[in-house]
């Protein structure tokens, strides 16, 4: 077991210095889907002052496991990933959901008085994105432009596990050119659930359709949110009903970057 | 052993509690007999006037008429409310003191009968033990002065409350009834009733007279 | 009620086909939300009272023997009698057995899901009784021969077509001629044929919201007056309820009526809400002569001090499943058993055993609405994912599904031939979506891809990305 104090950033070659040092939290699906929003997250956190390090040791949050009712495998994943992150002095990941797991479940799972107090120790300092650089940074608006019609999902981890619904507005306001029109019943499961949405196809088919319907009713050509769970479940049925609406993640609307929307073909391939 | 020796040593082992500690059974009559409240609504709040008028909003709210009214003119707006309906003169009541004082006389057109109300009763007038006006709510007590068919198997119930029973919440209209009766003798029914009966059931289309009344008047007779 | 929670997937499946279901699903799922949360934008109290309401429920429970004891003691002295039921077969042959004694015939019921739970209308029909369910909605799905799809709006799932041609058929005074369009009109029919019943009625049965320990009272909650005319007209009531249905005072009462309506159909209160104790008085001229209550057990106990307790807290407001996404998509019916949607997914497999309703607890998303909503803030995710434990540990859940997040585990806790898997994937996912940039379909992944695409990865991982850049930087 580390013991560690105040001085604990000991982190390889990389120098001491006064900016906040952040351990990115990737989640899996950006790192096997879209690592262009790890990306855009780094960028949005370097350009707010943050040293960022992204432990090689992490895969997955354990998450899947966790609410399948494999507490062996999600206690095993929650221990690594608490050995790989406890060393900044915060966790950030561009996703309510693996953020919610950190710092509201992972306490739970330890029996050990030892790792427990790391865990609760960890889940003080793991934050979801936007509420990171909303809430704890507090940095005014970025300086990007996204000149669209815009509609914002609220992923339920977001919304009830982290209490994250003002700030992503709050951070669209000030990007140029965007319109956000509201989506009736923002509030509304997509669908996604994890392994839900593939244990029981059809019932989260008729609520991801119930989600298109809501969005493409507000007339948006872009549907937002802070979760890819959820923006790949929506994107995919937004394809399969040859929709032209396109889904991003916050942090590359944020950050200005410039990959094709998701599932949307390469530009040049 | 027994379904209750079964039940109860099953509750038993599940809180891990001893049947003979006496502490804990100390703790719980102390608790049932301080019969605290909890949060009541701040709305209910007020002088008699207030109580009066919120009681008044919210039983118009639920779909009860309201009228108030002084003790004398009660058997002639009893009168008036059925003429303008179109229904017919006969009333039900039971022997509720406050009721039969009343001058009956005043309005000569009005057959009143005393007893349990049958299948043919069309009015039922009764008079309310207390009301609370937190959701403009009316408080019966079964027996023989308020006969709870009376309140029920009419299609028009009339309610009759003087208005210092009007209280602020539940729990005060609750130690009124308390008050009229001796320590552990509750009547055998006590009915909280909030406008007249209705049901959605049907495409959830909102309707009057399921079962119960279709019509609640209630008179509020001013007093004190 | 025999469950055929088994059948789930089956029964959502027809469920969705149903565009009838689906079209009344659809009106009614907006009038629940939005009248809730009206009734709870008025009273600035609600959010407090459901903290009081919980604490009052986990004492309740903490102390359940010796206010179970209590309030017998008052029901006995107040001239009635208590009937004590571990299972649905000994609740049912009580109440044949008061039924058989007093040379009944003719029963009418208020609305009582305890009932629904040890199929006591089966029982008593079987005995020779005729049982009448005086509640609407509950009166309609019994004319249909059906359970109920919603334990406050038992007949959510019809139309007024539905009934109208229901009434039509099973009530033979029934004029052809009478107009039965408007739902009024149909009101009006039931409320006739079912007077006589009312008055008839050799025994009324009841449910009870609530029990109250200090003066041995019942509590029951309705708003049409069925209830009142079942435990009022007939000679004998007998109330069947369970064990978890007591509160201390009137006091504890009346802080749970506050949130039980509003959470459930947004009213300030239920018209009618009656607190009932022992048989008629002395002098009383209406009212029954005999007062039974059965309490049952049915599983209940066995929840005490385990990680389900939290469950037995439910006051049976319907708010969790007026606000769940996958209720509002497949109906009550579909759960195949009396309480569906998230209370029945944290319920039913106590009560029916895990692996009949095994479904129930995995047909979720963990949105958290219903957590969000539930009056007496009882976290039902949570007990969910203690049920889907469960079902991992005994093998209950699909091989299939064990294997794939074993697998997925596996590979998790290995980061560097996570990383090799990992950037195969994306490699692999990309090259066949080509130029599309989504894949249509995917071998092993139906589920995904029958009503979704999949939008195809970038290519390469973040991590590979990662560093390779870092490579390059340090060079």
């Amino acid at each position: 077991m580390h013991g560690f104090d105040a001085s604990r950033r000991h982190l390889a070659s990389e120098p001491v210095n006064d900016r906040p040092q952040v351990g990115l939290f990737v989640t899996c699906l950006a790192d096997l889907f879209r690592p262009s929003v790890a990306f855009a997250s780094i960028k949005l956190l370097e350009d707010a002052g943050c040293e960022v390090h992204v432990p090689a040791a992490q895969t997955c949050c354990g998450q899947p496991a966790y609410n399948s009712g494999d507490r062996s495998s999600a206690l095993a994943l929650a221990s690594q990933v608490v050995e790989a992150f406890e060393v900044f002095d915060h966790v950030v990941a561009p996703s309510a959901s693996c953020a919610a797991m950190i710092s509201r479940h992972y306490e739970a799972l330890f029996d050990d008085g030892g790792w427990i107090r790391r865990a609760r120790a960890l889940a003080a300092r793991t934050h979801e994105l936007v509420a990171f650089l909303t809430d704890v940074l507090e940095v005014p608006g970025p300086a990007s432009r996204f000149a669209e019609t815009v509609t914002y999902h609220d992923s339920c981890s977001a919304l009830r596990e982290l209490e994250i619904r003002e700030q992503p507005r709050r951070l669209l306001a000030g990007v140029a050119g965007l319109r956000l029109e509201e989506l009736r019943e923002s509030d509304a499961c997509c669908g996604f659930g994890g392994t839900f949405c593939v244990k029981y196809p059809d019932i989260s088919g008729e609520m991801v359709k119930k989600k298109v319907a809501d969005i493409t009713a507000t007339g948006a050509t872009t549907v937002l949110s802070g979760d890819l769970g959820c923006l790949l479940n929506i994107a995919g049925r937004l394809k399969r009903e040859k929709s032209h609406i396109r889904a991003r993640h916050i942090a590359e609307v944020l950050a200005g970057t410039g990959t094709p929307a998701i599932g949307e073909p390469a530009q040049d391939e | 052993m027994t379904a209750r020796e079964n039940i109860l040593a099953r509750v038993r082992e599940g809180l891990a509690a001893h049947p003979a500690d006496d502490l804990r059974r100390a703790r719980i009559e102390e608790r049932m007999r301080a019969r605290r409240r909890g949060t009541t609504p701040a709305r209910a709040r007020g002088d008699r006037e207030a109580l009066r008028a919120l009681f008044t909003e919210m039983a118009r709210e639920a779909g009860a008429t309201v009228e108030s009214v002084s003790a004398g003119e009660v058997p002639q707006r009893i009168a008036a409310f059925l003429r303008a309906r179109n229904l017919g003169p006969e009333i039900r009541t039971g022997n509720d003191p406050f009721l039969k004082g009343l001058a009956w006389q005043q309005a000569p057109e009005l057959a009143v009968s005393r007893g349990v109300a049958d299948a043919d009763a069309a009015t039922g007038v009764s008079a309310a033990a207390a009301a609370a006006a937190e959701t403009g709510t009316l408080v019966f007590t079964s027996g023989a002065d308020n006969p709870t068919t009376v309140n029920f198997l009419p299609e028009t119930h009339i309610a009759v409350i003087p208005a210092s029973r009007i209280k602020a919440t539940y729990e005060d209209a609750w130690d009124l009834v308390r008050r009229a009766h001796p320590p552990a003798t509750l009547p055998r029914t006590v009915n909280f009733v909030t406008g007249p009966s209705r049901t959605a059931d049907i495409e959830q289309t909102l309707l009057m007279g399921a079962h119960g009344p279709r019509r609640l008047h209630i008179l509020v007779v001013a007093d004190g | 009620m025999r469950p055929s929670s088994t059948n789930f997937r089956a029964n959502a499946r027809a469920a969705i086909a149903n565009r009838h279901l689906q079209q009344v699903l659809d009106q009614t799922r907006t009038g629940f939300v939005s009248r809730r949360a009206a009734a709870v934008g008025r009273l600035p109290e609600f959010d407090r009272l459901r903290d009081e309401a919980k604490a009052i429920k986990d004492h309740t429970l903490a102390h359940l023997d010796l206010y179970l004891e209590h309030y017998e003691a008052r029901v006995h002295d107040s001239g009635g009698t208590v009937h004590w039921a571990e299972t649905p077969q000994e609740a049912c042959a009580i109440v044949v057995a008061i039924a058989r004694e007093k040379g009944a015939r003719t029963i009418t019921k208020g609305k009582s899901m305890v009932s629904e739970e040890i199929d006591l209308n089966r029982h008593l029909e079987d005995a020779g009784l005729r049982v009448v369910e005086t509640d609407l909605g509950e009166y309609i799905i019994q004319l249909r021969g059906e359970p109920p799809s919603h334990i406050i709006a038992p007949a959510v799932h019809l139309s007024k077509s539905d009934v109208e041609a229901l009434f039509r058929d099973r009530h033979p005074d029934l004029d052809p001629g009478r107009a039965l369009d408007e739902p009024a009109a149909l009101v009006a029919e039931a409320r006739t044929q079912l007077r006589r019943d009312f008055l008839t009625a050799d025994i009324g049965i009841t449910g009870a919201n609530l029990l109250i320990a200090e003066t041995g009272s019942s509590v029951i909650v309705t708003n049409e007056g069925n209830g009142d005319l079942t435990q009022t007209l007939p000679p004998v009531h007998i109330v069947i309820t369970a064990i978890e249905k007591l509160v201390p005072t009137f006091e504890d009462a009346a802080t749970i009526l506050r949130i039980l309506a509003r959470s459930a159909t947004g009213q300030e209160l239920s018209v009618y809400t009656t607190f009932s104790t022992g048989p008629r008085r002395p002098g009383d001229p209406d009212g029954p002569e005999e007062y039974h209550v059965v309490l049952l057990d049915n599983g209940r106990s066995g929840l005490l001090g385990s990680e389900f307790q939290d469950v037995l807290r439910c006051i049976r407001c319907g708010a969790c499943m007026n606000h769940c996404p996958v209720y509002q998509v497949v109906g009550g019916h579909a759960y195949g058993w009396v309480y569906p949607g998230p209370i029945g997914a944290a319920l039913d497999p106590a009560l029916i055993g895990l692996r009949e309703a095994r479904h129930l607890p995995n047909a979720s998303s963990f949105c958290g609405r219903c957590e969000e909503v539930c009056p007496m803030r009882i976290p039902l995710p949570k007990l969910m994912r203690h049920w889907r434990e469960r079902e991992f540990e005994a093998g209950i859940a699909p091989r299939t599904q064990r294997f794939g997040v074993r697998l997925w585990a596996w590979f998790a806790r290995r980061p560097v031939w996570y990383r090799t898997a990992a950037e195969l994937a994306a490699r692999t996912l990309r090259f066949l979506a080509r130029r599309r940039g989504r894949l249509r379909r995917l071998p092993l992944a139906g589920g995904w891809t029958r009503h979704r695409d999949l939008p195809a990865p970038e290519g390469r991982t973040f991590q590979a990305l990662w560093r390779e850049r870092h490579k390059t930087l340090r060079r």
